[in-house]
Parts: C-alpha cells; sequence; structure tokens
C-alpha cells in the first residue's frame, strides 16, 4: 500500500509552481480593475491630494512588478501582507474565515454522499424502472436550477415560511455551526449530486452485472451486504475522480453561497476585498483557493489508489 | 454425515439431489411468442454424483447452470418447468430462502477466474465471506478456515496468498481461489461453468484434478458444463449433449461415448480430436448451429444432419430411452445406427 502512495511527494512539489503561477495571474488580473483601495477608502468625494497621499502610503504608486516581488518576498516569510481595508494582517483574515468555508464544504460532501449513495442504488437495481426514472428526473431538476436561486428558495421555506432554520450567520458552538450552515451545505449538496449520481448509477448497474457480483450472490449475498462488500467500492472508483473534480466547482459555488447565507468565509472575505480593491487579501484567499484545489487532486489520487488495489500512479508516470 | 459417492449409485438414484424437469428459460415478451433459449430441458443427478453438460458454445448450458444458482442475466427468465434441489422447488422460492441456499448447499463455479473474482478484496476475505454468513464463522476462525480451503486446492504459501487481489494471481491459482470458495462451506451440489476453459492444458489437468478430490472427499455432486469431450471423459460419470436449448442425447459417460445413439454426438465425436488415434482424420460437422430465434421448427439439428428425413422438418423428435439410462432424442437413431451394437 504505502509504496504505491509514493507518488505523493512528487505532486506536492508539483503543486508549488501551480500556486505561483495563479498568484501572478490574480495579481496583474486583479490590477486591470479600474481604481484602486486608495478611493475606496476615502469614498467618491476624497480630494485628488488625499488620495495621492493615501496612494503613496499603500506603496500602490510603485511599478506593479515591484509590488509583485514585494508580495513574494513577503510570501516568503510566511506573511501574506496587510489588507488594506482592515489594517490587519492577510494571514489572519484567511486564517480565520478558512474553518468556515472548509467545514461548509465538508458538509456539503457528506450531504451529497448522504443523498446519491441511496438514490444512486434504488436508481441501479432496476435500470428504466419507476424509481430510476424518479432519480432521473431529480438529477435534472438539481441541474437546472441556478445555486443561488436553490439557496433563496431554502431560506423562504424553511428559514423564514417554518421557521426551522437561521436565515444565515454561522453560530458560536459547533452545534451551532452544524445547525446554521445546514441550509447552505443543503443548497451545494443540491447542485453537486447529480453530477455524483449519474456517475455513481452508471458504474453501479455495470457493476451489479459484473461476473464477481454473480459470485457474490452465489455465496449467499444479497441486499445491503451485497452492496456493501460488493458493489460500493467497486462503483465508487470512477466516482471519486468525479468528485475531485467538481469540489473545485463546489469552492466557486461555495462564494456565492456564503453571500447568499451571510458567512463569514473565504467567499465573503473576496467578494468584500474585490470591491474594495483591497488586493493582498483578495491574493491571500485566491492563494488558499489555489492550495486547496491542489489538495483536493492529490487527495482524489490517494482515495483512489487506496480503493483500488490495481492502480499504482508512481509506477504509471514513471513508465 | 453425508452420503459417499461411491455408496451413493444405486441408492440415491431414485432419490435425486436436482431434478429438473421441462425446464424452459428464455425472454418472455408482452406481445407475441416468448423466445425460448432453453427448450424443455431435463436431468437429474443424484448425490455425489459428476453429470457433465456438453455441447457447442450458445447452446443454452451456462443458463441452465444459471437457472439452477438463480443467476440468470437481466431480462432471461425460467419461462415453466421446475427445478427441485432436494426435494424443494427452486422456481419460485422466495429470494431470501434462496440465498441461504447459495454456498452451503450450492455453490457455482464460473469459466473467467478474473472476472469471477472481486478485483478490489483480498481473495482470502473473498473465500471467508461464505463460511462467515452461512457458518457463523468469527472472522479469525474463517480466515483460518480460508487459508486451509487454499491449501487443500493446492496453492502454495496459502497464508502469503490469501492477502494478495486477484490480479496479482496467476489463471491457475486464480481458479484455485474460485474452487476453495465454492467448497468452503461444503455444498452438496457444485455448478462449474467451463472451469477450465481459459487455463492452458497442463493447468487444465492439475485444477480438474483438484476439484475431483475435494468433491470426493465431501461427496459434493457435480454439474459440469463444458464444450471439450476429453474434460467430461475425465471428470464425469454421466452426462448430457445439448444442441441448441435442448438435450440431444444422454447417459452414462461410457455409454454416451463410446456407443452415441444421436447423429450431433456422433458428430461432435469426429470432429474432436482423440489422444488415443492421434493419425486419426477430423470430420468437422458442416454448417452452424441455429441462432435462438432461428431454430427450425422439427429437429434442430435438421438443417445440418445428414441423415435427416422429412418427419425431422415438422416435429421435434422426443426423447426416448434406448437402453435403461440412456436415450436418445432422435426419429432415425435406430436405423442409423443399426449395424451399431447398442
Ligand atoms: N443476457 C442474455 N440476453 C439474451 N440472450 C442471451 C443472454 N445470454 C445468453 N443468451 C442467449 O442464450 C443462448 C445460450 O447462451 P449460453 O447458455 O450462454 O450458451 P453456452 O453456455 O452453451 O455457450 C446464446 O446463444 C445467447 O444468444
Ligand atoms: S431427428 Fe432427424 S434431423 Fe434430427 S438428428 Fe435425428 S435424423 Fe437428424
Ligand atoms: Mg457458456
Amino acid at each position: 500500500m504505502l509504496h504505491r502512495l509514493s507518488f505523493v511527494p512528487g505532486r506536492l512539489l508539483q503543486s508549488v509552481p501551480v500556486a505561483f503561477g495563479v498568484t501572478l495571474l490574480v495579481f496583474f488580473l486583479a490590477h486591470l480593475l479600474p481604481g484602486n483601495a486608495a478611493l475606496a477608502l476615502l469614498g467618491q468625494r476624497a480630494t485628488p491630494e488625499s488620495v495621492a497621499a493615501l496612494t503613496e502610503q499603500l506603496g500602490l504608486n510603485k511599478p506593479l512588478w515591484e509590488q509583485y516581488l514585494l508580495f513574494l518576498k513577503q510570501l516568503g516569510q510566511g506573511n501574506l501582507g496587510t489588507s488594506l481595508t482592515y489594517q490587519s494582517p492577510v494571514t489572519g483574515l484567511v486564517l480565520g474565515a478558512i474553518p468556515v468555508t472548509l467545514t461548509l464544504l465538508a458538509y456539503a460532501l457528506v450531504l451529497s454522499l448522504a443523498i446519491s449513495i441511496p438514490l444512486s442504488a434504488l436508481a441501479s437495481f432496476r435500470p428504466g424502472g419507476g424509481r430510476d426514472l424518479g432519480v432521473r428526473a431529480f438529477t435534472l431538476l438539481g441541474q437546472g436550477m441556478p445555486q443561488f436561486w436553490v439557496g433563496i428558495m431554502l431560506i423562504l421555506l424553511l428559514a423564514v415560511g417554518l421557521r426551522t432554520f437561521p436565515v444565515g450567520g454561522y453560530g458560536e458552538t459547533a452545534g451551532e455551526h452544524l445547525y446554521f450552515l445546514f441550509l447552505p451545505s443543503l443548497t451545494l449538496a443540491i447542485a453537486m449530486s447529480p453530477t455524483i449520481i449519474r456517475s455513481l448509477r452508471s458504474s453501479m448497474i455495470t457493476v451489479l452485472e459484473s461476473d464477481y457480483v454473480g459470485t457474490a450472490k452465489s455465496k449467499g449475498a444479497s441486499g445491503v451486504s451485497l452492496l456493501t462488500g460488493h458493489v460500493l467500492r467497486n462503483a465508487a472508483i470512477p466516482t471519486v475522480s468525479v468528485i475531485g473534480v467538481n469540489l473545485g466547482y463546489l469552492v466557486g459555488g461555495s462564494l456565492v453561497i456564503e453571500r447568499v447565507f451571510a458567512l463569514p468565509g473565504l467567499g465573503s472575505l473576496m467578494i468584500n476585498s474585490i470591491f474594495t480593491r483591497d488586493f493582498p487579501t483578495v491574493q491571500g484567499v485566491t492563494l488558499f483557493v489555489a492550495l486547496f484545489v491542489v489538495v483536493v487532486g492529490i487527495l482524489t489520487d490517494v482515495i483512489y489508489t487506496i480503493l483500488d488495489p490495481r492502480v499504482d500512479l508512481g509506477r504509471a508516470s514513471s513508465a | 454425515m453425508r452420503t459417499s459417492s461411491a455408496a451413493g449409485t444405486a441408492a440415491s438414484t431414485a432419490l435425486s439431489l436436482l431434478r429438473v424437469t421441462d425446464l424452459r428459460i428464455g425472454i418472455r415478451r408482452r406481445r407475441g411468442d416468448d423466445t425460448v433459449i432453453v427448450d424443455d430441458v431435463s436431468f437429474d443427478i443424484a448425490a455425489g454424483q459428476r453429470f457433465g453438460v456438453v455441447g457447442e458454445s450458445g447452446s443454452g448450458k451456462s443458463l441452465t447452470l444459471r437457472a439452477v444458482a438463480d443467476l440468470l442475466p437481466k431480462g432471461v427468465e425460467v419461462l415453466s418447468g421446475s427445478i427441485l434441489y432436494d426435494g424443494r422447488e427452486l422456481v419460485g422460492m422466495p429470494g431470501a430462502e434462496r440465498r441461504r441456499l447459495m454456498g452451503p448447499e450450492i455453490a457455482m463455479i464460473f469459466q473467467e477466474p478474473m472476472t469471477a473474482l472481486n478485483p478490489v478484496v483480498r481473495v482470502g476475505d473473498q473465500i471467508a465471506e461464505g463460511p462467515r454468513r452461512h457458518l457463523g464463522l468469527s472472522k479469525r476462525t474463517a480466515h483460518s478456515l480460508a487459508v486451509e480451503m487454499m491449501a487443500k486446492t493446492g496453492i502454495p504459501d496459502p497464508e502469503r496468498r490469501s492477502r494478495a487481489y486477484a490480479h496479482e494471481l496467476s489463471g491457475g491459482l486464480r481458479q484455485r481461489i474460485m474452487i476453495a470458495m465454492a467448497v468452503s462451506c461444503s455444498p452438496r451440489l457444485l455448478l462449474c461453468d467451463e472451469p477450465t476453459t481459459a487455463l492452458d492444458v497442463t493447468v487444465q489437468h492439475q485444477v480438474l484434478r483438484v476439484l475431483e478430490d475435494l468433491c470426493a472427499d465431501t461427496g459434493t455432486a457435480l454439474a459440469f458444463v463444458t464444450h471439450d469431450l476429453a474434460v467430461v471423459n475425465q471428470t464425469c460419470t454421466s452426462m448430457a449433449v445439448m444442441y441448441s436449448g435442448r438435450i440431444a442425447e444422454s447417459g452414462s459417460v461410457v455409454e454416451v461415448l463410446s456407443n452415441p445413439r444421436h447423429p450431433y454426438t456422433r458428430g461432435l465425436l469426429d470432429s474432436a480430436p482423440d489422444f488415443d488415434q492421434p493419425e486419426r482424420q477430423l470430420i468437422p460437422i458442416a454448417g452452424f448451429p441455429p441462432s435462438v430465434t432461428g431454430r427450425p421448427v422439427g429437429c434442430a439439428f435438421a438443417p445440418r444432419c445428414p441423415f435427416a428425413v422429412e418427419r425431422c422438418r415438422t416435429a421435434v423428435p422426443p426423447r426416448e430411452e434406448i437402453t435403461p439410462g440412456h436415450d436418445t432424442a432422435c426419429f432415425e437413431s435406430e436405423r442409423i445406427f443399426a449395424g451399431v451394437p447398442a
């Protein structure tokens, strides 16, 4: 097992230039936006003189490449710079927001699996049957509805209408977090599950028709023991990559959903910083998101390797 | 405990372990006629007996076995007939009850051990699964039993191999794993669907020997499907020849192979290499077997049969006994084989 995971250190090293590339791209793209932080801080009625003074004070009048080098230098010291709007270290801001977003994503993933696994099993035991059609209708519906709209509908129905869930916010204790994050996670899960279901359903159908499932039945396995002992793990193998890829999109989705549910996560931090031209913060968040996507990619391959003993990614890439 | 195979012959023929009667397997159509693939197949297997089924590919051998194991592919079902196992009717038996039979009473070995083994579960755990479920063994005891069964099938270093995955083993070892898995609960009936077809000839012999020995030890009856007459000759005591979903001829292996009474059996023998007479010329059967949907009205073999007469094309020949225990489904059998002593 361990020797098959020997590809991980190499992949981690490869991710360093990727992360740099992303910061570079975002740095210059961000500076294409009209206006700057000094203007945003001082407001519309500020005099040109005060804007110029603040611009100089914040170091925004230096050439772009100089600003980027400064950013890299600070990064080398583990410092993401100082937020222009909050006047506090970006590292602290990002670290404060990360738990919210990570919890939201993990929660959404768990809910997606809780929705997808039973529905896929239900659909695949009799392809083309009534249940299968029902599940397919759900996936079409889930895919057709925009995330923010689902979020707003859930708020209107369960928070405003039935008052079972809060309209927004994050809560104080761990239990409250789970309670407050339920609706936003569900929103993301509804968007994510159709993709998982489509992959899982078709691989379950293939697995259910395979010879080894026949063998398992000839040993008396059926129902849940057949599903957990022989079907799920095999069917999960192709689905793991699908989930890995879609977690990247899910991050994008969570940025919007955090706004809808007023969650103090990376999404809200990112959007606020863009509006205020708070470039160091935008950089910090982007860097983290890039790292997250890279790590998810590696994790996906690790899980893939653990699930399928035939896979040896280290050997495949060196051969 | 269980009757040994030697003692069983005379006493248990009356009380067969598996009795298949007029079994029809096919595809049910909502409108129009059902597609009948296996047509009115009947045979008996006594406890401890080794029964072979031969026939060309597509003759319905696998479907017949799968019907007994309740493993018919989607869309294909038992249309009519009866499968009595130890006096209990399997056709229409509730699924849960039937699954309880699978393992301790009836087990099955498939043609392709590579695809028949779960690729992501260690082979030792796959062998231990049945004993854990049916014999109520603990994880550890079941594992010891699995290793013991692997040793019995002649797998070297079984403790280490039990932790291997299917793709890490050779074809011969994989099929031994399948055998160890199938006999782990000491079933009374073992269904084998071409278990050696995917193997080299030398490995074939070793695997067959292991299979025979284990079945002899536990008094397990065999239903052995193959397209290879030599394998039936080596392994089985009685046999049936299938053609296009029907049984053409059946009887003891010695009777059928040395004294065939159906033109198709004769054709099979003439087209198969014979190790005793390597210089003998092989005569292939002309033409091809009919497709499932294109089976002719009368005798299915008529288009390829050199002895066919008018009647053969209009009516299906019934199975008739020539000598006790040996029967054939051919109108012209007496005339064709007249010169040959029965
Ligand atoms: N899943 C299936 N659906 C439809 N027809 C099938 C299916 N499986 C087998 N058949 C038909 O049944 C016939 C007999 O198949 P099979 O029992 O596998 O033959 P054998 O094992 O003797 O080679 C084949 O010719 C095939 O056309
Ligand atoms: S019944 Fe007629 S066609 Fe069929 S095998 Fe006998 S002789 Fe040939
Ligand atoms: Mg077959």
